[in-house]
């Protein structure tokens, strides 16, 4: 894998060609999800343990403590609500349907006129 | 990501209207059939009159795999009533699978556009003339049927993943080339490859409709399938 220009060089090796197949997007979705995950839970665990010594005010907290769980579930309500939405508006075709009967009719009458015996 | 304008030394013959296909446009139709008896007359006659209809030029390449119920005879008298020149039979011994079916198909394309589709009536050929108006319109090199959007949808409960769409043949070999996977998470499979490989795709609402409704169950089967495929293609592209 080839290092991406200079602003790379500051990393040392194998983590910066980690870094540059993902922004090249050569890794694979999952790992993309993993490393994405990784980081984000890696931020939320430093910030809510104090790891960093940083003291955010109370309602901060508050919020972030449960944010996880907040957004899997927003994202459970999320798939279910498109879900439903594109079965209740999916459109049923009825015109198609005769359409095509009628035609099956004719393309029989034509095929067996020229000859074709099913 | 081809340009097609700048190959086509256009300075001889006059540009087509916005939309059309040019004369030089030939679309090969790849259709492997497997047990297709009752259903092959009447694709091929539905194709033969659209593509006469909106005079374009047009080949039917039918791959049989050894169906026990012989589609391959009723593929040959196709042949005599619409001529060898329309009618390419390309059969196969037997059951070898999509994707080959398609590697074998295009051997024998001498089209510069290709159109898969499956045989069995599940979408209708009159949709073909608007993907081509639409191929051209955009210059994509992808055109795939949805039935999500605009005027799309479907008769009959459906959950099979059936595919129909257009790429100009030297995307669909590279593509080929680039799938791993077997059955009908390779058609997914294919559109994931070409997103990556920076082709266009553009869209055209059709309609499905299932002949057989009424025979057809809402299988939970198929779900779990489909989901296996999504999340194969997740772990490996």
């Amino acid at each position: 894998m080839q290092r991406k220009g200079g602003s790379r060089r500051g990393l040392p090796g194998a983590d910066a060609d980690l870094v540059s197949a993902t922004f090249r997007g050569t890794m694979t979705k999952l790992t993309q999800w993993l490393w994405g995950l990784a980081l984000l839970g890696s931020a939320w665990a430093a910030l809510t343990m104090g790891a960093l010594g940083l003291e955010l005010p109370l309602p901060c907290r508050e919020v972030l403590w449960p944010l996880p769980a907040y957004l899997l579930v927003s994202a459970g309500c999320y798939a279910l609500g498109t879900v439903g939405y594109r079965v209740a508006t999916f459109h049923d075709c009825e015109d198609a349907a005769r359409e095509l009967q009628s035609q099956i009719l004719e393309a029989r009458a034509d095929l067996t006129r020229r000859g074709l015996h099913f | 990501m081809a340009s097609t304008g700048a190959s086509r030394g256009g300075a001889a013959s006059p540009r087509p209207p916005q939309g059309r296909s040019s004369r030089q446009d030939k679309y090969s139709v790849l259709l492997p059939t497997y047990n297709e008896r009752e259903n092959l007359p009447l694709i091929v006659w539905l194709l033969v009159k659209s593509f006469s209809e909106s005079a374009i030029n047009y080949e039917i390449i039918i791959i049989d795999d050894g169906s026990p119920d012989g589609t391959r005879e009723v593929a040959e008298q196709l042949e005599k009533i619409y001529g060898s020149d329309r009618i390419l039979l390309r059969p196969r011994e037997k059951k070898l699978g999509l994707g080959t079916a398609y590697i074998h198909g295009i051997k024998h394309a001498t089209g510069n556009y290709v159109i898969i589709m499956d045989a069995d009536l599940s979408h209708h050929p009159k949709f073909i003339p608007e993907f081509i108006r639409k191929q051209k319109e955009g210059n994509f090199d992808i055109v795939s049927g949805t039935r999500y959007k605009g005027n799309g949808g479907v008769y009959g409960w459906d959950l099979k993943r059936k595919i129909i769409r257009l790429y100009r043949k030297e995307v669909l070999q590279k593509l080929i080339e680039k799938c791993v996977s077997k059955g009908y998470v390779f058609q997914m499979e294919m559109i994931v490859r070409a997103r990556q490989l920076n082709y266009t795709i553009g869209e055209v609402p059709i309609s499905f409709v299932d002949r057989v409704y009424g025979e057809s169950k809402l299988g939970g089967n198929e779900i779990v399938s489909f989901l296996k495929g999504l999340l194969t293609l997740f772990a490996t592209t």
